[in-house]
C-alpha cells in the first residue's frame, strides 16, 4: 500500500494514500468532530461539521471526503474553522426541537455531545422548524423526522447493508425530509425493521420502540409472574452501554441486574438455541435423506424471516419450519412453564432482552401463540432498552456480583452462544448433525470453516448419509444485501448448498439494530471474540449434550420434530404485503 | 420585370442601435437559417469545424486549438475550456462521457435555449469536437423538459447528422465515432451542477458530490467525463471552423471572444445581445438596451443570476469580463441581466434570489439547506418592518458561513444577492431596519396610507375599502386605521380629491 506524509496541524503522519483527511487526523491524534460520516458507509461529505483548512485547496473542504496526498497540510482548529463549525451545528439546532432533556437518546446522541464539544450556548436564530408527524407505523422503530438532521446515514446503511433502499430524500431546500417514499410509515413499504438504520443515527430521529414502562408495569404488577429470557449476542455487549469496554462478557452481572428489576425468574435464550438446533438439525437430515425441499434456509432471524416474506414468498418453503429461539422459549414459557407449576397462563408475563429491533415485530406474529390470543412473548427490550432500565432502576451495573440463571431452562451450551454470531447457527447444527449422523462429536469441537466476517462463506462437511458419504454444502451470508445473492441464486436454480445460515445484521445478532452505540468493524471483532471465548469457557459444547434439553424431551416433549414439538416449536410463513 | 419595392421604413440590422454593438458569432445562425435543416447548416459554414478536427488535427492539436483561443467556461464559471479538455484526455479510461450542460435554469436567462432551438446542430458539432479532443465516443445532453421545442430539435438535429454521418460510427470516414442521447431533466436547478446533472442522467437525485475526485477522472457512471455548457460548445464549433487566431480579436486579454447576455427588466429594448467581451455594462444597458423604461432613473443591473450581484451605478463603466465582474462582487454567471429602476427594492432583490436558492437547494448541505432559510427569514423580517440591531451582522456570518462551508458552487455563491447589495445598498438596508422606511417604495408592509385636510369627507373611500379600515363622519375628514390597514391602495385611487397619501 502506498504510504503519504500528511501534517495536521503541525503533526506529520504517514497514512496510506487511499484515506481522507478525517482518517489521517484520527492517525494524528486529532478528532475531527462528525456527524454524516460513518466509517463503513461511503463518504458524502453533506453535514459540513468535519470542515477544515487545507493549504491550496478552495474553501473549507469536508475532512471526510477529502483525499490525502504527499505533503498535504491541514489546519483543523482555525478561528475560521471553529466558526464555520460552530455555525453549521447551530443551524442544525435551530431546526431541531431542542428537547435533549426529555430525549430518548439524551447523553447518547451525537449531535448533543457536538454542540457541547463546540461550547455552543444558545441558537442564534428563532425561525420555523420543520413539523412532522412521529411514524409510529410498527412494532419495532419509531421515527421522528424533527429530531432528523438529514446526514443520510440510514439511506446509506439501508441501501449500502441491506441492499433495500426504504429511505431516500424527499423535496428541496428547508423541505427536503429523509424518509420512506411517499410520506408512508415504515410499516407501509416493505421494511424488514433490521434497525440497522437505527444503529447508525446520530441523534434520535430512528429509534427503537421503547417498551420500558410497559415493562416496569408489568414487573411492578404483583399479579403478573414475570419470567426474563435472554439472548446470546446481548451477554457481549451490554456492558458497553454501562460504562464497560467492548467485548466484556456480563452474563453474570446481567442476570443478577434482572434479578434486581423483579424478574421472578432468569433463563437464556441460549437454551432454546440448543432447542432450536435439536429441531432444526433434525428437521435437516429429515429434509436430507427423505427428499425434502433443499436448501435449508435458517430461520432464527426476523429481519431475514421478514425480508424474505417481502420479497422472495416464492422461496418460504426453504425455510426452515423451526421457530426462532425466541419463539421457541416463549412457547415454553406460556405451556410448559405453567404447567409444571399450577399456574395460569394469563399470570405469566415474558419478556425477552434481544440485540434486535426486528424481534418486536417477531413477537406479535399471530402464528406464534401458543394460546390462541396470548402472545408467548409479551415483550421485546433490545439491549439498549435493558441498559435503561438499569440505569432507570439506579443498579449499579459494574459492581454487581455474578449470579447463575434459574433452572431448568437456564443450562445452555456453547452451541446455544455462539447463535450470535454469523456462522454460529451453522456451526451448531453441524456440530450436532455430525454427531447425530455419525454418534462421535465432530473431532476438535469446533466447525472453523463458517467463521469470520466475510459476507459470504461456503464450506462443506462430508458425512454418511443412508449409508454413503455425502459431501453436505453449507452457505452462511450475512446482512440482507448478502441475502438477496444467494436468493438470486437460488431462484436461478444455481445454489446447490444443502444448507444455508442467514442473519440479517452485519456479524449477526452481535452487530443487531438493538445494539448498544456506536458500533463498528472493531467492536463488532471485540463482541464476536467475547462470544466464541463464551463458547470454549462452557464445558457443554454441543446441543445434544445439554442435559437440560436432554430432560425437557424426556420428561415432557417426546422426540424432535414430535407432535408437541410440532406444535410448540415449528411454525409457517407466509407473503407479506404492504402498500409499496 | 417588377419594379422592386422600395421601402425606407425597414432599416437594416446593422443601423438599429440594438444590434449595431453586437457581435454575432455564436448566435449568427439564430433566426436566419432553419434550424431544422441540416443544409441550410453546412451552407453557412456548419460542420467545416468538426471536418477540420477530425481529418486535419489530432486530438491534442484540438485541444491546444482551443487553449489558445483562450475560450472560457460560458456556464458562469469561467475556467479555460481548452485546459478543461487537456486534463480530461489525460485521464486514462476504455470509455469517456462529453457531456453538454443545457439545463438554463437562472430567472430570466434564455440564451441556451435559444441556441438549442435556433441552431441546434452547432451545439452538436462542438460536442463531436470536444469528444474528438478528449477521447470520447459517447455523449449527453441535459436539458431540462421545460424546452419541449429545443429537445424536439435536438432530436431531429441528430437523426440528420447520423443519417448523413457527421455523428454516429466512423465519421468522415475516419476511426472517430460519436453517439449522443438526450437527457430530459426534471427542472431542478442544482441539476445545473456538474455532479449533480451526472447523479440525474444516470437516474439518481440530482445532489452534488464533493469534488476530488473531479468529473475528468471520475464522471458519469465513474468514468472520465467532460462537461460543457451549450454556448461554450457553440463556440467552440466557430473556433474549430474559423481558426483561433480569428477568434481571438475579440475580447479582452483574459476574456476573450463575446458572450451572449439575456437583457430583461426595466429596459426599453430586451432579448438576447451577443457582445464582445470588454464592452461596458453602460454600453450594453444604454446603447443595446436603449435606457430605462419610461424615463425613470437606473439603479442597478444584477448579473449572474442567483449566484450573482447587483453593480451600482457607479460600475456602469465596468468592462465586461469574468475578472471584472468577481472584483465588483458579481459574476458572468450564465448571462442573465436584470436591469432595475428606481423603484425596485434592493433588500427584495435579494430576498427574491434568496427564496429562489433556498428552494432549489437540493437539501444536502447543512449551510445551504438551513443557512439560507435563516438569511431568508432575516430578510423577510427586514422587509415587514421587524428588522432590529444586529440583522445586518447576522446576514453577514450567516453569509460568510455559507460561502465558507456549502458542499457545492450554488450553496457557496447562494449569500452573493445579499452580500453585493449589501455592499452597494447597506443604507436601504439601513433605512428599513432603523426608520422601518423602503426606500423604493416597493415593500408594502413598510407603506401607510394616511388621509390628509385635503379629505372632504365624502365617504367613497370608506365605502370601497376591503378591510373596513377607514371611519369618519360624512363631511368630515376620515381616518385609517393602521393596525386593519391592509395596504391595497384602493382608497387611494378612489379619492376624488386626492386627499390620500401613500408614504
Amino acid at each position: 500500500m502506498e504510504l503519504v506524509k500528511v501534517t495536521i496541524d503541525g503533526i506529520t503522519v504517514e497514512v496510506p494514500s487511499t484515506f481522507t483527511v478525517i482518517e489521517a487526523a484520527a492517525k494524528a491524534g486529532i478528532r475531527i468532530p462528525q456527524l454524516c460520516y460513518h466509517p463503513e458507509l461511503t463518504k458524502e461529505g453533506a453535514c459540513r461539521v468535519c470542515v477544515c483548512e487545507i493549504e491550496g485547496a478552495k474553501g473549507l473542504p469536508a475532512a471526510c471526503v477529502f483525499p490525502v496526498r504527499d505533503g498535504l497540510v491541514v489546519h483543523t482548529n482555525t478561528p475560521k474553522v471553529r466558526a464555520t463549525r460552530k455555525a453549521v451545528v447551530e443551524l442544525l439546532l435551530a431546526n431541531h426541537p431542542q428537547d435533549c432533556l426529555f430525549c430518548q437518546k439524551n447523553n447518547d446522541c451525537e449531535l448533543q455531545s457536538i454542540a457541547a464539544d463546540l461550547g455552543i450556548r444558545e441558537v442564534p436564530y428563532q425561525g420555523e422548524k420543520r413539523k412532522a408527524e412521529k411514524d409510529l407505523s410498527n412494532p419495532s422503530l419509531v421515527r421522528d423526522p424533527n429530531k432528523c438532521i438529514l446526514c443520510g446515514r440510514c439511506i446509506r446503511a439501508c441501501h449500502e447493508r441491506q441492499g433495500l433502499d426504504i429511505y431516500g430524500y424527499i423535496n428541496r431546500g428547508f423541505k427536503t425530509v429523509v424518509g420512506p417514499a411517499f410520506g408512508f410509515g415504515l410499516g407501509d413499504v416493505p421494511c424488514t425493521y433490521c434497525g440497522q438504520c437505527a444503529a447508525v443515527c446520530p441523534t434520535a430521529a430512528i429509534c427503537e420502540k421503547d417498551d420500558t414502562e410497559r415493562v416496569f408495569a408489568a414487573l411492578g404488577d404483583p399479579k403478573k409472574y414475570t419470567i426474563v429470557q435472554t439472548a446470546p449476542a446481548v451477554r457481549v455487549a451490554l456492558g458497553e452501554a454501562l460504562g464497560l469496554p467492548a467485548g466484556e462478557i456480563v452474563t453474570g452481572k446481567m442476570v443478577a441486574a434482572l434479578r434486581r428489576l423483579g424478574f421472578d425468574k432468569v433463563f437464556d435464550t441460549n437454551f432454546s438455541a440448543d432447542l432450536t438446533i435439536m429441531e432444526e438439525g433434525s428437521e435437516f437430515l429429515e429434509r436430507v435423506t427423505k427428499g425434502g425441499v433443499l436448501p435449508m434456509i435458517t430461520s432464527c432471524s426476523p429481519g431475514w424471516i421478514n425480508f424474505i416474506e417481502l420479497k422472495y414468498p416464492d422461496l418460504l418453503p426453504h425455510l426452515s419450519t423451526a421457530k426462532s429461539p425466541q419463539g421457541m422459549f416463549g412457547a415454553l414459557t406460556k405451556t410448559y412453564w405453567p404447567e409444571k407449576n399450577g399456574m395460569a397462563v394469563e399470570d405469566i408475563y415474558s419478556v425477552s432482552i434481544m440485540p434486535c429491533t426486528a424481534k418486536k415485530s417477531e413477537c406479535v406474529r399471530p402464528q406464534l401463540q401458543s394460546n390462541p390470543g396470548l402472545p408467548d412473548v409479551d415483550a421485546v427490550l433490545t439491549t439498549r432498552e435493558l441498559a435503561r432500565m438499569i440505569k432507570s432502576a439506579g443498579i449499579d451495573f459494574k459492581s454487581l456480583p455474578e449470579e447463575e440463571y434459574d433452572s431448568p431452562l437456564g443450562t445452555s451450551t456453547g452451541a446455544g452462544v455462539i447463535f450470535g454470531v454469523t456462522g454460529g447457527v451453522m456451526e451448531a447444527a453441524i456440530r450436532t448433525v455430525h454427531f447425530l449422523l455419525t454418534k462421535q462429536e465432530i473431532p476438535g469441537i469446533v466447525f472453523t470453516p463458517v467463521r469470520g466476517m466475510e459476507g459470504i462463506k461456503e464450506a462443506q462437511v462430508v458425512v454418511p448419509i443412508n449409508g454413503q458419504d455425502v459431501t453436505v454444502k453449507l452457505a452462511v451470508a450475512h446482512t440482507l444485501r448478502n441475502a438477496k445473492i444467494l436468493m438470486d441464486k437460488i431462484r436461478a436454480g444455481q445454489a446447490d448448498y444443502h444448507f444455508i445460515e442467514i442473519m440479517a445484521c452485519p456479524g449477526g445478532c452481535i452487530g443487531g439494530g438493538g445494539q448498544p452505540q456506536p458500533v463498528n468493524a472493531e467492536i463488532r471483532a471485540a463482541r464476536t471474540a467475547a462470544t466464541y471465548t463464551a463458547d470454549e469457557r462452557n464445558v457443554l459444547r454441543q446441543s445434544h449434550n445439554n442435559p437440560e434439553i436432554q430432560a425437557l424431551y424426556k420428561d415432557w416433549l417426546g422426540a424432535p420434530l414430535g407432535e408437541k414439538s410440532h406444535h410448540l416449536l415449528h411454525t409457517h410463513y407466509g407473503k407479506q404485503e404492504r402498500k409499496l | 420585370m417588377a419594379e422592386a419595392i422600395k421601402i425606407d421604413s425597414v432599416p437594416n440590422y446593422s443601423d438599429l442601435p440594438f444590434y449595431s454593438k453586437q457581435r454575432r458569432m455564436v448566435l449568427h445562425n439564430c433566426g436566419t437559417i432553419d434550424p431544422d435543416s441540416l443544409e441550410e447548416y453546412i451552407a453557412n459554414g456548419g460542420y467545416e469545424g468538426l471536418a477540420n478536427a477530425i481529418t486535419k488535427m489530432t486530438p491534442a492539436e484540438v485541444a491546444a486549438e482551443v487553449k489558445k483561443s483562450g475560450l472560457r467556461g460560458r456556464g458562469g464559471g469561467g475556467f479555460p475550456t481548452g485546459l478543461k479538455w487537456e486534463i480530461a484526455a489525460k485521464s486514462v479510461s476504455d470509455k469517456k462521457y462529453i457531456i453538454c450542460n443545457a439545463d438554463e435554469g437562472d430567472p430570466g436567462a434564455f440564451m441556451d435555449r435559444s441556441l438549442l432551438e435556433g441552431d441546434p446542430h452547432a451545439i452538436l458539432e462542438g460536442m463531436a469536437i470536444g469528444a474528438y479532443a478528449i477521447g470520447a465516443d459517447e455523449g449527453y445532453i441535459y436539458c431540462r423538459a421545460e424546452y419541449p421545442l429545443a429537445i424536439a430539435r435536438l432530436k431531429k438535429a441528430i437523426a440528420q447528422a447520423e443519417e448523413a454521418g457527421l455523428l454516429g460510427k466512423n465519421i468522415f470516414g475516419t476511426n472517430f465515432s460519436c453517439t449522443l442521447h438526450i437527457k430530459e431533466g426534471a427542472g431542478a436547478f442544482v441539476c445545473g451542477e456538474e455532479t449533480a446533472l451526472m447523479a440525474s442522467i444516470e437516474g439518481r437525485r440530482g445532489m452534488p458530490r464533493p469534488r476530488p475526485p473531479f468529473p475528468a477522472v471520475k464522471g458519469l457512471w465513474d468514468q472520465p467525463s467532460n462537461i460543457n455548457n451549450v454556448e461554450t460548445f457553440a463556440n467552440v464549433s466557430y473556433i474549430l471552423r474559423v481558426g483561433a487566431d480569428e477568434y481571438l480579436k475579440f475580447g479582452t486579454e483574459k476574456s476573450k471572444g463575446t458572450k451572449v447576455f439575456a437583457l430583461t427588466g426595466k429596459i426599453n429594448n430586451t432579448g438576447l445581445a451577443e457582445v464582445p467581451m470588454g464592452i461596458t455594462m453602460r454600453e450594453i444597458i444604454f446603447d443595446i438596451g436603449g435606457g430605462i423604461l419610461d424615463n425613470r432613473k437606473f439603479k442597478a443591473v444584477q448579473i449572474g443570476g442567483p449566484s450573482g450581484g447587483c453593480m451600482p451605478e457607479s460600475l456602469l463603466d465596468t468592462s465586461i469580463d469574468y475578472d471584472s465582474l468577481i472584483a465588483a462582487g458579481a459574476m458572468m454567471g450564465s448571462g442573465g441581466l436584470v436591469v432595475m429602476d428606481e423603484s425596485t427594492c434592493m433588500v427584495d432583490v435579494a430576498k427574491f434570489f434568496l427564496t429562489f436558492t433556498q428552494s432549489e437547494s437540493c437539501g444536502k448541505c447543512t449551510p445551504c439547506r438551513e443557512g439560507t432559510k435563516r438569511m431568508l427569514e432575516i430578510l423577510e423580517k427586514i422587509t415587514d418592518g421587524k428588522g432590529e440591531d444586529g440583522d445586518i451582522e447576522r446576514l453577514e456570518n450567516l453569509a460568510q458561513a455559507i460561502k465558507n462551508g456549502a458542499l457545492c458552487a450554488l450553496g457557496q455563491t447562494a449569500p452573493n444577492p445579499v452580500l453585493s447589495t449589501l455592499r452597494y445598498f447597506r443604507d436601504e438596508y439601513e433605512a428599513h431596519i432603523k426608520e422601518k422606511r423602503c426606500p423604493a417604495g416597493a415593500c408594502t408592509n413598510l407603506l401607510q396610507y394616511n388621509i390628509t385636510d385635503a379629505c372632504k369627507g365624502c365617504g367613497l373611500c370608506a365605502r370601497n375599502c376591503p378591510a373596513k379600515a377607514i371611519s369618519g363622519e360624512l363631511k368630515s375628514v376620515h381616518k385609517i386605521d393602521q393596525s386593519k390597514c391592509i395596504k391595497c391602495g384602493v382608497c387611494m385611487s378612489k379619492c376624488p380629491f386626492k386627499a390620500i397619501i401613500r408614504k
